[in-house]
Parts: structure tokens; sequence; C-alpha cells
């Protein structure tokens, strides 16, 4: 399948935006659902909906197998040794809670040191924020070079017998960067450290392999791969989660419970506090049908392909600053259009039915090293094709037309 | 939508030329307030003598609309009593919503096209909340 027969089975594609056929550049925000995606929530719906775990019914019966089946679809799309591996979250936010909360707090105290990079998300940095404060262990950083990478030997400097943790996005959300994190998983476990990896921008775009990684703990989120927004997972090696308090208590979650004491269910389910997201799971399970359909490493392929022509196309503009890495990226590109604020920039290419997402996404301490309050980012999926990159490049002249005449 | 509703030239003037912006020597009350959501910043600067706004002044960094209205709210409020100063704020927030305002400093009038544009609301109003909590804690002073 190309691109543009792709770009037919997503209904919301099909579409005007004030005027102008809509070109979607903001997947790393979130990505679009497929129809199937919708369908499934609505069958589920429709004819299956109950809720999982409890009573004998058929229809609880029907629901607990498809909530169940997700699980085990995600457990085999990213290899997992097992689906008790797989904890359904909120999202990736959730999960990186979830792991610093439950494991990082437990295992950390004074003079411990928790290993990050500055190009983490918000979700990937303020968690071990409050868990270095809970703890007295400290936050160090993998500092990063210009073009938006970092070396390995500055991660093997920064890695040392005191980590007790390291937490590493697999691809930057601002910069592109893919992180070379199956390297610095070996570094963390050579010190006894564990890695959390934030895949919330790589599980979309790259066949992750959990046994090829060796991380820890991976999260993910749903809405960024084609499925619903409120679901995502955590991973975590089997040893780790069963050795991890839940943070959640509740229903579902138990084994026995008595007046003055409980006991938990085993995994995952210790940690699945309450009704899940059984829907969104559901649709989860048929993200991944789809993107398998299609093919990660065509995906993947597509992705590196439109981030390497919109780089070339839009270098060629004057006066626009492009960041992160030339080569090697993901399917993103961050940029400043000369002095115009990425907000102007953003709502003139709004004008003509472009969608990017502008500000600091989510990332205020790389936006200080990069020296800018904000910047504006195209991001690509599989429905994009360099016809959208094109558009993006005459709305960027024109947007530079636009200003240069009324500030002129 | 029509960008020129939004860009309108007198906004662009106060964008290329802000009035009022760069800090004061001396003390004033201070406000900084960022816009979390895009993470644009205003530090307000205000002088209040006798119950009345004496001098305003800002430095910030942000898109054109939250820049312009800041250069005109410096510029409006000078010489206005503290509740003067509040109900312009109010009137302003208004006009986000659509309501019609009237302002003895007309520029800002110009300003009302961003209510068409919801996304950049917040960008307008960041100004006007900074004076909002400016006054609050002159009054507290």
């Amino acid at each position: 399948m190309n691109a543009a027969q792709i770009r037919e089975l997503f209904p919301i594609l099909n579409q005007e935006v004030n005027g102008h056929p809509l070109i979607y550049l903001d997947s790393a925000a979130t990505s679009q659902k497929p129809r199937s995606v919708i369908e499934a929530l609505k069958h589920y719906y429709e004819t299956d909906n109950a809720n999982v775990h409890r009573g004998v019914h058929t229809l609880g019966s029907r629901a607990t197998d498809a909530y169940e089946g997700a699980r085990e679809k995600l457990a085999r799309f990213i290899n997992a040794k097992s689906s008790q591996e797989i904890i359904f979250t909120r999202g990736t936010t959730a999960a990186i809670n979830l792991a610093a909360t439950s494991y990082a707090r437990s295992v950390l105290s004074e003079g411990d040191e928790i290993v990050l990079t500055p190009m983490e998300h918000h979700s990937n940095l303020i968690p071990w924020q409050q868990a270095a404060k809970a703890t007295g262990a400290t936050l160090k950083y993998i500092p990063l070079q210009d073009d938006g990478t970092i070396r390995l030997e500055d991660a093997a400097a920064a890695i040392t017998n005191r980590t007790k943790v390291v937490a590493m996005t697999y691809v930057s959300n601002v910069l592109g960067t893919v992180n070379p994190v199956k390297e610095v998983a070996a570094l963390a476990h050579k010190h006894g450290a564990v890695i959390l990896v934030d895949g919330a921008q790589s599980t979309p775009h790259l066949k992750v392999d959990m046994q090829d990684l060796d991380c820890d703990f991976y999260a993910l989120s749903a809405h960024k791969m084609c499925g619903p927004t409120g679901i995502g997972a955590l991973y975590g090696k089997k040893a780790l989660l069963e050795k991890m308090e839940p943070v959640e208590f509740g229903g579902e979650m138990i084994d026995h419970v008595d007046l003055y004491e409980s006991t938990w269910k085993e995994l995952p389910w210790k940690f699945e506090g309450g009704t899940p997201v059984i829907a969104g799971a559901i649709g989860l399970g048929a993200a991944i049908d789809f993107l398998e359909q299609v093919g990660m490493d065509e995906i993947h392929q597509h992705g590196v392909q439109l981030a390497a022509y919109a780089l070339d196309r839009l270098s060629r503009l004057d006066d626009i600053a492009i960041y992160g890495p030339r080569e090697g990226r993901a399917g993103l590109v961050t940029f400043n259009l000369g002095d115009i604020h990425p907000h102007d920039v953003s709502t003139v290419l709004d004008a003509e039915g472009i969608a990017i997402r502008a500000g600091h996404h989510c990332c205020q301490p790389l936006m200080r090293i990069l020296n800018v309050t904000a910047t504006a980012r195209a991001s690509f999926y599989l429905y994009n094709t360099e016809e959208d990159i094109d558009r993006l490049a005459d709305g960027l002249i024109r947007t530079k037309e636009f200003f240069g005449h009324a500030i002129g | 939508m029509q960008l020129d509703d939004l860009y309108r030239r007198v906004i662009m003037d106060h964008y290329k030329n802000p009035r009022n912006r760069g800090k004061f020597e001396d003390d004033g009350v201070t406000i900084e307030l960022n816009n979390p959501t895009c993470g644009d910043k205003i530090s307000l600067q205000l002088q209040v003598q006798d119950g009345k706004v004496a001098n305003a002044r800002f430095v910030g960094e942000g898109c054109s609309i939250s820049l312009s209205s800041a250069s005109m709210m410096t510029d409006a409020v000078k010489g206005k009593t503290l509740e003067e100063a509040v109900a312009m704020a109010e009137q302003f927030s208004g006009m986000m919503k659509g309501e019609p305002a009237e302002f003895e400093y007309e520029d800002i009038e110009a300003l009302s096209g961003v209510n068409k544009f919801p996304a950049r609301i917040k960008c307008a109003m960041l100004a006007w909340n900074a004076l909002r909590k400016g006054v609050e804690q002159a009054d507290r002073g």
C-alpha cells in the first residue's frame, strides 16, 4: 500500500479545513485513527460491552477475551516474553509514573543517581525529579551534542555504580534523534542499574523488540500509533514487576480482602485497580493489527524517507533554523522561520489547512539548550506524502511573505 | 478564516515597535507570568502612585499577538486608577469572548479579531492577566 492508499483508510483526513484540503503534520502529538480502529470501538460498544474479569455471563466473557486478547497482541508486537509483562495504563505518562513511583522510589536512597538526557519529555523528567526529591537521590544528565545526539562515551561516563535508574527516550519528540538505547541498556546493566525507555515516539515508527533492546521498563501510548487516547502500557521485566507494590488499590486488583488486610492478584492485574479502559485496549489491539498489516518496516522506511525529504526541502528555504541531527532521524522536523514566532507560523499555515505543532513540546529544558522559547514542528506518519511536505514548504514561503509584508 | 482579521496593521506595528519594552531601573511591582502551554513569558513592572498606574513596562518573549497586546496594555493603563485598570482587563477579557468593547486607547480594539482564533486567545490575554495580578499585588502592597 502506498501513502495515498493508506490515507483513504483514515476518514478524518478526507476533509477541508479553512477551505483547503487538510494536511495533518502533527502525528507526534497524536496520530489519526484508521477506520478499522474506529469500527473496533464501535463494535465493542454495540455488541460486547461488559465489565471484565467479573461475572460469568456471555458478554462479560467476550469483553474479557477481547481485553486480554489486546494484551497478548501488544506483548507479541513489542516481543515481550509474556503478556504478564504488559500493564495497561492511561498512557506513557502514567506508565512512567508507575515505574518511578512503585519501582524507583523503593530502590532509591540518598547518594543514588538517576541518569537522564536533556532531551526528555516532561513526562520522563518530572517523575524522576519527584522520585529524587522523595528519596534524596540526585539527577545526572548525559550531555547533548550540538547536533542533537548523545555520545555513548558520555553515557558510559555518566553511568556509574551509584546509578540505580537510567531513563531515556528512544526517539526525541523535538529533535527526531534516535537514541542508542540498546547500548545504553548494556551500560546500565553493567553497573547494576535498570533502564526505562520512553517509547511514546518510537513505538509508532520502529519495530521495537524488548528482547533485543533488553530494557527493563518500556512505556508507550496507543494514541500516537493509530489507537485511541486514554490507553497505553508499561512493559516491565517480570522479575521486577513481581517485586513492585501496586500504587492504585481497589476493585479488580485484589486476591483476598479482609477487614484489616488484603492481598493482590498476580501480574499484571495487581497494577490495574478499578474497571480498566476496556474499549481503549481493544482499540489498541485493532491499531496493532492495522500497523502489522501495513508492516512496521514499511512504516519506518516511509518515516525516514519523509524526514529526509522534509529536511532537504525545508533547508532550502531562506532564514530557516532546523534543529536535530541531519542523519538518521525519525519522522519529524522541528524548525524556526526567521524571527517569526512559531504561533504565528502555525496560524498562517492553519489558514491553509496545514496542521503543525508550535510551542515547547513539553521539553522546556531542551528549549533552553536550543536557546529558543518555542519551535514549530512538522511530524509525519504513514498517511503523509511528499506532496504534504511540498505544501508545507509553500505555506512557509507564504508565511514569510505575509509577515514580511505585514511587518515591513 | 481571514488572516487579515487577526494580523491587523496596528497589531503588526506594536509587534515591530513595542511600546514600553524594557525594565525600569528602579523598583516597582513586578509580575512574572508564563503561558505554560507554549513557553511564552512576560515580566510586567508597574509603578503605582496614589492609587494610579504611574508607569508600566514589560519584558517578554512571545508571538506577535502576545507582544502587541503587552505593548498596547502598558500604554493604555498609564495614568489609570487601579480600579480602572482592572475594569479594562475585564473588558478585554470580554472582547476575547466576542463581546463588543470600546477602549479609550483605540489600538486595543484591533485585537478583537483574536476572538475568531480560539487557540490564540491565551496569547492575547497573557499581558492582561499579568496586569490583574499586578494590581492585586499593588493593592496588598
